[in-house]
């Protein structure tokens, strides 16, 4: 029962950390939007650690609802991305961010 | 109820403009004119009261009113609907209803589209004017100073010349920033007076008894003093003169240059001044200095001008000046001729800038190196121009030198040196006004053949009115100053009533 | 209420010939034009007379018409009034006759003289406009009216100098006269605030006796003086206002005789006089003003020597008399002064309108090397010439003579003895014998020149009976009693040595002579005083005067607005504008479009924002610590 309650939080928002920190660079750095939203995924899912741990850590429950809840979103949040990813394709022929950038000002 | 009469029957003017026009054209012309006129008469209903009541210190400013409108408006701040007129207000009143019939009277045919939203407009600002010149709560004051504003900008920016955009939006910035600067000003009285004394309000007469700490004073004046001086217009805040006035139709110069200009100085004299006496005073001689400076830099202006509507608007630069210097003398004999300054000057400039506007109509052009010659093709106008021109001059006789004497008279008490400066002004109002007269008149014409006609005979009569109206204030200039004479009593002994409020005051 | 109507004619005049045009388009008959114009000026002279008559007969009291009150201030300790009035006395009787008197004849003149003018009306409109000012000036009783009239004068004679318009060089001219007299009316507008300041009023009369009292403080008034003088220097073109006069001819003839030899210039010379108790206080402003009249009666007199053009000759000679007059102003001779001022007006008027009359014979041609010979061709402009040179030279029994003879001899006196002033005096009317004698010889004697064998003469009914009428004038009117002890105090008797007389007398004699003998003798000496050297063209244009000026004045004037004609503050206010303006083009250009550099900026914001956050908790948690 005290299995997961022992490794200590801040080793669990580390590894969030980390994991954020590499979607976030993924995000930054990677010009194909599918692999743009992969990286965010990721962002996604660490966040989702976080919570999960930090449930743990406080031997509640809400941090699995939290969970749960952020994965369903994710999923949402794929579903639509993934649309507008096709309507980028049709107009411009390519998956690349970088063609976006008609609201320049 | 006058006042309010008038300004409900603008308003309705200018609601009906539009409308009327589609129905018939050339309508809402005849709507505004007959409006204008009805507002006048009504006004007339205040001619019982002209002989200035008998003035004690203490009554000083809630007595002296000839009629009153007090509404609750928003009582959470202690904002009321507040309307009252004396002779000032009387005063400028008139001026501005007579240079607005003047105004589109000699300017007839000169707007040819939307011409309904024209008449709108121009009634707007006019009704927007009344307010300014007439409330007495700080709010509505404000209220009303930013309602002139907006039909101007549309004045300008709709219907004028080739640079009106450029011209509308300067216009526009100048004025709001120093009316925010005047906002911020009157909601800090406001709050340091509900501090003091635990009432909130925005009337005059409960702020004039505010006792704020020297520097307190001092900014507070400062917010209310550039906003008016933006108005009046003050060297360095006049650039936005010249533009607005050379880019706009020629009713809407004359409202700007008869009307518009005075609602600074009268800023001055009816809020900046009586709120804030101790701060006044001590401000008072870097404002002299800088009327002074305003009288010299218009005249040096006026004189390097080949545009001529802009010379005759750096030439009011020149005449507001005085209007500056006068006030700040806190002198009697100066802020009357200030006030008379103001009259006269509505009056010579609606003239000028109607003479300039019936030369643009004839020639299609503001430049005197193309005019010369014209009093051989135009003898009624340029006889008419003679008489304006030497009016701006200062020649005796006419109420602009009344103005200008009697402010160099009370200035001389004061300060000499300012006086000897302001003198200078003179000169230098001959050298641009025979300047003028001399490159567009006289020499020969540049082409013989000038299809266009010398000005009708009612323009002439107009023009004529006007004539006689300022040679019977230069001759005879005791009525009317009689009626401001109460407010400037106020104002010239008000530290001394304050002075002795405060000592027995527990 | 007779005193009333002087001055009202002439304005009723200029109100019927101004407002012609309002309701007909065509010009009026010109009998029309001479009836009313004419005939205003005649009823003011009518007027005048009557009053005259009437105020002698009743033993010299002065006339009061009192006409409304302008101004009332009470400021609690003190109060101002401005009441306006007109004040008739001795003063004010001899410049209304000199004005409407010698203005009548010149307004019969200018009806013959400008005949087949196109603007004959307004020619005639802006002359009795002129006559209303000029009278307002001497008759009013209150300074601040004076000035009324005094600036009336100055746009008149604005009008008037610039009267043929279509010549550019006529508008310049008159606004030249124009913006220098301006300067003069400006000093004596301080000069009248400062005494508003010190006696509380501008009455004269009411101002004079305040003056005369021990009380009055002698530092303001002899400030007050100064400005005075300085209005009247530019009025009366005087040194260093002078440069306007010369130009001033550009004006039709009939308007140098009326407004700048007899009566408008004479302004100044008037003023004084009727403050003389004012200056009278003051040393310094006397010794001032007979110091600028003694240095403009030489300079004037010697430009007058090498002028070529008939109206300068004479323009410079007006200057030169009107430096007598203020030198026998600056020496307390009141009375003089006035005297020469009016038998002045007799002479000068005959010699422009004789001039006009040789100027219109000979086609408009002005310049006196071109003519000679002329006095059987032109007998009736040679009498007057002739009558007005030498009342101008001031030869013996001509009216000038007693006029300048008086003044020379109380300069004399009123200063002990010899004095530059007097000795200035002295040399100056043997310049003035010279340079009189030389227009005449030139213009009617010896051969005849070019323009001279083209003389057509002129003539006019109207033109001739002024000329002999002025003539007249001119010889015999130093017989004209002038009762002015009333006003100045008697004279002193005289004690001044006989030999100044006759060197007074001499004087002229003399430099008639000399010119005559240099003229005739000396091929070289002819070819000196027409040569086109150095000192003779800077004398011929006043002394570079005019030079001077531009280099001072106009010139910096001039750079300065046209450097500044883009208003330097316009020129702050756009620059801030266009500093948004840039400042928008920089921010711009963080809005690339592309969604990673957005998500890049938010990443770095988040972080710099907990950073700043966690330093300040531990800044605090540190503090509270």
């Amino acid at each position: 029962m005290n299995g997961l309650a022992q490794i200590p939080l801040a080793h669990g928002l580390v590894l969030a950390a980390i994991l954020f920190c590499i979607g976030l660079a993924g995000l930054l750095v990677r010009r194909n939007v599918l692999f743009m939203l992969m990286s965010l995924e990721i962002c996604t899912n660490a966040s989702a650690l976080a919570f999960v741990v930090a449930g743990a850590h406080h031997g509640s429950v809400h941090g699995q609802v939290m969970f749960l809840f952020i994965i369903t979103l994710a999923a949402a949040e794929a579903a639509i991305a993934l649309a507008l990813v096709l309507q980028l394709y049709r107009h411009k022929h390519s998956v690349d961010i970088d063609q976006l950038n008609a609201m320049r000002g | 109820m006058i006042l309010l009469a008038v300004l409900l029957i603008l308003t309705a003017g200018a609601l009906l403009a539009c409308p009327l026009e589609k129905l018939r054209a050339g309508s809402s012309r005849t709507l505004a004119i007959a409006v204008q006129l009805v507002a006048m008469l009504l006004l007339c209903g205040y001619f019982p009261h002209l002989e200035p009541a008998s003035f004690t210190a203490s009554a000083w400013p809630q007595q002296l009113f000839w009629d009153e409108i007090r509404q609750p408006w928003i009582p959470r701040f202690g904002i009321s609907f507040h309307l009252a007129i004396d002779g000032l207000g009387f005063l400028m009143l008139v001026l501005t209803l007579a240079t607005g019939l003047f105004g589109l009277a000699i300017s007839g045919g000169q707007i040819q589209h939307r011409v309904g939203f024209f008449h709108c407009n121009y009634l707007l600002a006019i009704a927007g004017v009344v307010g300014v010149f007439t409330a007495l709560d700080l709010f509505l004051f404000f209220f009303f100073w930013e309602v002139m504003l907006i039909p101007m900008l549309l004045l300008i920016a709709i219907w004028g010349y080739e640079n009106r955009t450029y011209a509308a939006i300067k216009f526009f910035i100048f004025t709001q920033a120093s009316s925010l600067l005047m906002l911020a000003a009157m909601v800090a009285l406001a709050y340091f007076h509900f501090r003091q004394s635990g009432t909130i309000t925005f009337a005059l007469e409960d702020l004039t008894g505010n006792r704020l700490s020297g520097g307190l004073q001092f900014w507070i004046m400062l917010g209310f003093f550039l906003a008016f001086t933006v108005k009046l217009p003050a060297v360095p805040l006049h650039p936005w003169l010249p533009d607005a006035h050379t880019q706009a139709p020629t009713a809407a110069s004359i409202l700007l240059a008869a009307v518009l200009l005075k609602t600074g100085a009268y800023g001055l004299l009816r809020f900046a001044l009586p709120l804030f006496p101790e701060a006044s005073h001590s401000f008072a001689p870097i404002a002299m200095a800088v009327g002074a400076a305003s009288i010299i830099y218009g005249a040096l202006m006026a004189f390097s001008q080949q545009d001529v509507k802009r010379l005759v608007a750096y030439s009011s630069v020149s005449h507001m000046g005085f209007v500056l210097l006068g006030i700040y003398t806190f002198n009697t004999l100066a802020i009357q001729g200030a006030v008379m300054q103001m009259l006269a000057h509505g009056i010579s400039s609606a003239a000028l800038f109607g003479i300039v506007g019936k030369l643009q109509q004839r020639l299609h052009t503001r430049n005197m190196a193309e005019m010369g010659g014209l009093w051989a093709a135009f003898p009624r106008l340029g006889a008419v121009a003679m008489f304006f021109t030497m009016a701006a001059v200062g020649l005796p006789g006419l109420g602009n030198f009344v103005g200008e004497f009697l402010v160099l008279a009370g200035t001389f008490t004061a300060q000499p040196a300012f006086t000897a400066v302001a003198a200078l002004g003179l000169v230098g109002a001959a050298l641009y006004g025979l300047r003028m007269i001399q490159q567009v008149f006289f020499g020969s014409l540049h082409d013989d053949d000038i299809a266009a006609a010398d000005i009708r005979r009612n323009n002439l009569a107009l023009f004529a009115t006007a004539a006689l109206i300022l040679l019977w204030i230069g001759l005879y200039p005791q009525p009317v100053l009689n009626q401001v004479r109460p407010w400037v009593d106020g104002i010239v002994q008000q530290p001394a009533a304050t002075a002795t409020a405060t000592a027995e005051a527990p | 209420m007779l005193t009333l109507w002087i001055p009202l004619f002439p304005l009723l005049g200029f109100l019927l010939l101004g407002s012609f045009p309002l309701w007909n388009s065509r010009e009026p008959d010109e009998k029309v034009t001479v009836v009313i114009g004419v005939g205003s000026v005649a009823l003011a002279a009518l007027a005048t007379a009557i009053l005259c008559v009437q105020f002698y007969s009743q033993d010299g009291i002065a006339l009061q018409q009192p006409l409304w009150q302008w101004l009332y201030f009470s400021t609690g300790s003190a109060e101002i009034r401005f009441q306006f009035g007109l004040h008739f006395d001795a003063l004010s009787a001899v410049m209304a006759c000199i004005i409407t008197g010698v203005g009548v004849l010149i307004h019969l003149y200018a009806a013959g003289y400008m005949h087949g003018d196109g603007s004959y009306r307004r020619f005639f409109a802006y002359l009795n406009l002129f006559v209303f000012s000029m009278l307002v000036l001497v008759l009013a009783d209150n300074l601040v009216l004076l000035y009324l009239g005094w600036e009336g004068v100055g746009l008149c004679s604005y009008l008037l100098i610039g009267f043929w318009y279509r010549n550019p060089d006529n508008g310049l001219a008159a606004r030249k006269a124009f913006v220098i007299t301006r300067i003069g009316d400006t000093a004596m507008l301080v000069g009248l605030i400062l005494l508003l300041r010190e006696f509380g009023t501008l009455e004269i009369g009411q101002l004079l006796e305040m003056s005369r009292s021990p009380a009055a403080d002698p530092a303001a008034m002899t400030l007050a003086s100064l400005l005075l003088l300085g209005g009247a220097v530019g009025k009366s073109a005087q040194v260093p206002l002078q440069t306007w006069l010369p130009d001033a001819m550009a004006g039709p003839t009939p308007v140098s005789a009326l407004i700048h030899a007899a009566t408008m210039v004479t302004a100044g010379v008037y003023l004084i006089a009727r403050c003389h108790d004012l200056f009278l206080r003051s040393d310094l402003a006397m010794i001032a003003i007979a110091s600028i009249g003694t240095l403009t009666l030489l300079l004037a007199g010697i430009s007058a020597l090498v002028q070529t053009d008939l109206k300068r000759i004479l323009a410079y000679s007006t200057i030169s008399q009107l430096g007598y007059m203020f030198l026998g102003l600056g020496a307390g001779a009141f009375s003089a002064a006035i005297f020469h001022l009016m038998t002045h007006a007799f002479f000068k008027a005959l010699l422009f309108l004789a001039a006009g009359s040789v100027i219109l014979s000979l086609h408009h041609e002005q310049d006196v090397r071109l003519m000679g010979g002329l006095r059987k061709k032109l007998p009736l402009a040679f009498f007057a010439f002739a009558a007005g040179c030498a009342a101008l030279a001031a030869l013996p029994f001509t009216s000038g003579y007693f006029s300048k003879d008086l003044l020379l001899l109380q300069s004399w006196e009123n200063f002990d003895g010899a004095n530059p002033f007097w000795a200035g005096g002295i040399v100056g009317a043997l310049i003035t014998g010279m340079y009189s004698f030389r227009l005449l010889y030139l213009v009617f004697f010896g051969p005849a020149g070019r323009a001279s064998q083209q003389c057509k003469p002129v003539r006019s009914r109207a033109m001739a009976p002024p000329l002999l009428l002025l003539g007249l004038l001119a010889l015999f009117g130093g017989a004209i009693p002038l009762h002015l002890e009333d006003i100045f105090g008697a004279p002193a008797e005289y004690a001044a040595p006989h030999w100044i007389e006759w060197l007074a007398i001499a004087m002229p004699l003399l430099g008639i002579g000399l010119w005559y003998a240099f003229h005739r003798t000396s091929q070289r000496a002819q070819e000196i005083t027409e040569s086109q050297s150095g000192l003779r063209r800077w004398l011929q244009q006043g002394w570079g005067f005019d030079r001077l000026y531009e280099l001072l004045f106009v010139l910096p004037l001039q750079t300065l607005s046209h450097l500044n004609r883009r208003d330097l503050f316009d020129g702050i206010f756009r620059l801030i504008g266009a500093l948004c303006l840039q400042l928008n083009l920089w921010l711009s250009r963080a809005q690339s479009g592309l969604l990673r550099s957005y998500i890049g900026v938010i990443a770095a914001g988040i972080v710099a924002v907990l950073l700043i956050a966690y330093l300040a908790l531990r800044l605090a948690s540190g503090v509270a610590a």
